[in-house]
């Protein structure tokens, strides 16, 4: 019974391990692009946190407007050249194939 | 099945070989096939340790004492629910559910971050499988929880008496998951130095990982320190022990860790420090077990006898020299991106917060290495004890709280002085009312520490409560919610921010606690006799009368002594009753039977069973320690164990009954041990708060939240002009 378990066991371990070297390609390892989006997208939701941040604080008095505003227009600057990132990627992308 | 366990433990270590083969050669060669492959091995880890966990978790449940280990910590008398938890009280369990819960939480981590952290994450899967190849061996080649004795002992040890508590079946687990997610950081950052790539990604792709492993390791620590209240009869909740200290260095670098990260998210400041920090979480959570498990520290949470140093010695050097390797070949792109804009800055008190912790985690280290520090320079073992831990952490913890205050006022970047000081006035107002109030009180006489922490304390709670009431008072004006309303879309719109307020909160009450209960106790440990009374600060405490059970099977309390003894006590302030308490202590079966044929039925460990009343403002805690010493109990169970032979168990119960008998009837006096102390429940109460500001600050944002910022930085003139944003504009509603 213990050896039946253990080959079964092997067998699906074989299966799971081994199916990404079987198949002819690999559409489950993400592309280099992929991961790069993912990244960016990544850095994008942080950024847009630290702008939902900075205005918390002004708004709640712990920046003056003056310091406010500087810290704010440098974050949003990261945040398009992050947003140019993720556009430059998406024009690369090769066009969606017709059915 | 033994078989079918030590068969897992075989095919576990060769797919953790190949499965560290496939990803470097996936990540070395360019080839995600074989990367993939390395996680799917991974996964495969985890499904066999699970099979593997079931076959012992199995052999527990159904008592096969074929399994040396469930013989060892098992009997058939042994509740179920201490059955199930007992898998984890004998070294071989442990390192079985050690490596069980690292391929469950790798697999979690490594499937959520399957679409990010390519080179990284191959890395990383590479280094966590590395680490539950270590554990495997472990259990192979020096600890085995699949060995078998044949034939199989009719009966079993049972387990230790100290460990028959309900927390025993969630606090190693709970510890255990927090060593393991400690991991699971340390492997990314290893991951991302390997590959060169040491921006922000990999803390973002880890840092909920780092905080379930604070949340782990915490929730693991206080359910430690509940135990020890309420089960060990020392009546306290933290000694300084080794193995305490071990699981709370971890939790310190990683609060700090999970301070300067967000330093490096917003400013790319820090990174040698946020890596290493990670790193030194790591190497403590396994220098955290290896304490456990190598016998070099006495401690009552030790495995005894164990033998596993030489390889955890090995593992750890290799640690440390990697990552001092690792960070020294890479200081260069590990340079930081800006610098402090200015001193009156968040940064600048996640900066002092971290000094701290690490100040804190530093001085713990000591303290609980220096038996061996000492032995080797001079030869002989010294270790330092309470007295010395409180006087360099106390002052530490203060700081430490203050600095839990200042922070949640303080913006990032730069802050004025004008809004600095308007930010303080309400925190500043608030500790100072509490110090008048002390004053007035006249309760501040000799404990200027404790008063400092309660002022502290006061001060985080106005800092924390202000920020509160400002953000939801936002909130209201924006939105026109009631006030309740206002305040749960705030902290939900807001989880990491509002979450972590929490935390600072439950911190500053669990140090109210523990000021408290500390300075403020009374203590008195004596012996009395029936209708005697003694005084433990305000309250009179009276020995009713003795009490005593037998029980050959299960008793009331699951705790499995055969006999208990104890007292009834009544508790009372100004004449007016307060509460009856009912210590005991259990005796167990040795099974010696040199200790005769009705000694061994007691003869085991004597534990003691707490009583205490607890309550908001305090706690009356007691212990008992019966005296079954006396000539004429000895005698009654000398002539017991002549006259009954070893093969009647059921009339070594009727002499046990005996002997209870003649305790009541004329019983010696009992020492006890009888604790007054104020706001312990806070401690706890604090604990729990902690724990929901954690969940909170972890639970991810609404996508609803997101999308709004998103349409905002989409518009037409911000992509046209770039010009900065109105203030007034409102893109990121509060």
């Amino acid at each position: 019974m213990a050896a039946l378990l253990t080959l079964v066991l092997l067998a699906a371990v074989i299966a799971v391990v081994a199916s990404p070297l079987l198949r002819r390609r690999s559409p489950a390892a993400p592309a280099a692009e992929s991961v790069d989006r993912a990244e960016l997208q990544s850095a994008r939701e942080a950024k847009y946190r630290e702008i939902r941040d900075a205005e918390l604080d002004y708004r709640t008095g712990k920046l003056s407007r003056e310091d406010y505003e500087a810290v704010d227009s440098s974050l949003r600057a990261e945040a398009l050249s992050i947003l140019d990132g993720l556009e430059a990627l998406e024009e690369r992308k090769p066009p969606a194939r017709l059915s | 099945m033994p078989e079918l366990g030590r068969a897992c433990l075989l095919l576990a270590l060769g797919v953790c070989i190949y499965g560290i083969g496939a990803s470097l050669y996936g990540v070395r060669r360019g080839r995600p096939d074989f990367a993939l492959s390395g996680r799917r091995s991974v996964y495969a880890l985890a499904g066999i340790l699970t099979v593997a966990f079931a076959v012992l978790e199995l052999a527990f449940l159904r008592s096969d004492f074929s399994f040396n280990t469930v013989a060892d910590t098992s009997s058939v008398t042994t509740p179920t629910f201490y059955k199930a938890a007992a898998v984890w009280s004998s070294q071989e369990g442990s390192l079985l559910l050690w490596a069980w819960l690292l391929s469950l939480w790798s697999s979690l981590v490594l499937f959520l971050t399957r679409r990010r952290l390519r080179e990284e994450s191959a890395y990383a899967t590479a280094i966590l499988l590395g680490f539950a190849g270590f554990f495997d061996c472990l259990m192979i080649f020096y600890a085995t929880p699949f060995a078998t004795t044949n034939p199989a002992p009719a009966e079993g040890v049972g387990l230790d008496p100290l460990l028959r508590h309900p927390s025993m079946m969630i606090h190693p687990p709970m510890l255990y998951s927090g060593y393991t997610l400690c991991i699971v950081p340390l492997a990314f950052g290893m991951g991302a130095l390997l590959a060169r790539k040491v921006d922000a990604e990999w803390i973002r792709a880890t840092r909920r990982f780092a905080l379930a492993a604070w949340l782990f390791l915490g929730v693991g620590i206080m359910l430690g320190a509940r135990w020890s209240y309420s089960e060990l009869g020392w009546g306290g909740y933290w000694g300084w022990d080794a193995v305490e200290n071990a699981s709370l260095m971890p939790w310190l670098t990683g609060t700090a860790f999970l301070h300067s990260l967000m330093i490096q998210e917003k400013r790319g400041m820090l990174k040698v420090w946020n890596v290493s920090l990670v790193l030194a979480t790591g190497t403590l959570a396994i220098m955290g077990t290896f304490l456990v498990r190598s016998g070099i520290l006495s401690s009552i949470h030790a495995f005894g006898g164990a033998t596993l140093g030489v390889p955890f010695v090995t593992l750890i050097g290799v640690l440390i020299a990697a990552s001092i390797y690792l960070v020294y070949t890479r200081r260069e792109m590990l340079a930081s991106e800006h610098r402090l804009d200015s001193l009156l800055s968040r940064e600048s008190i996640f900066l002092a917060n971290n000094v701290v912790l690490v100040g804190l985690c530093f001085v713990i280290f000591w303290g609980t290495y220096f038996p061996l520090i000492s032995e080797a320079l001079t030869g002989h073992s010294a270790s330092v004890g309470p007295p010395w831990f409180d006087r360099y952490t106390v002052p530490l913890a203060l700081i430490l709280v203050l600095l839990s205050g200042i922070g949640p006022v303080i913006a990032w970047r730069r802050a004025t002085v004008a809004n600095a000081r308007r930010n303080f006035l309400a925190p500043l107002g608030c500790g100072l009312v509490v110090l008048a109030a002390l004053l007035i009180a006249g309760i501040s006489t000799g404990k200027p520490l404790a008063i400092a922490m309660f002022c502290c304390a006061a001060f985080v709670l106005g800092s924390v409560g202000q920020e509160y009431w400002r953000g939801a008072r936002l909130r209201r004006a924006s939105s026109g919610e009631a006030p309740p309303l206002a305040l749960f879309a705030l902290v939900r719109r807001n989880r990491r921010r509002y979450g972590g307020y929490i935390v600072h909160i439950g911190m500053a009450v669990l140090f109210v606690g523990v000021a408290a209960s500390s300075s403020f106790q009374h203590a008195s440990e004596l012996s009395l006799s029936p209708g005697q009374s003694t005084k433990v600060g305000a309250y009179t405490v009276r020995y009713v009368r003795p009490t005593g059970t037998i029980t050959s099977k299960e008793d009331a309390a699951h705790t499995g002594a055969t006999m208990s003894l104890g007292a009834v006590l009544d508790v009372s302030k100004n004449g007016k009753h307060v509460a009856t308490l009912t210590p005991s202590e259990g005796f167990y079966d040795s099974g010696e039977p040199a200790q005769g044929s009705v000694g061994h039925l007691i003869g085991g460990q004597a534990v003691s069973h707490v009583s205490m009343d607890g309550g908001i403002t305090r706690d009356v805690w007691s212990a008992i320690a019966p005296d079954i010493s006396t000539p004429r109990l000895l005698r009654v169970m000398s002539i017991a164990n002549k006259t009954i032979p070893l093969v009647r168990p059921d009339e070594g119960m009727i002499a046990l009954a005996v002997l209870v008998r003649e305790y009541l009837k004329a019983p010696p006096p009992a020492q006890f041990h009888l604790i007054v102390s104020p706001l312990v429940l806070w401690i706890w109460i604090g604990g729990l708060i902690v724990i929901g500001g954690a969940l909170i600050a972890a639970w991810p944002a609404p996508s609803a939240i997101r999308r709004r910022v998103r349409v905002g930085l989409r518009s037409p003139e911000d992509r046209r002009d770039r010009a900065p944003a109105s203030p007034e504009r409102g893109l990121a509603r509060v």
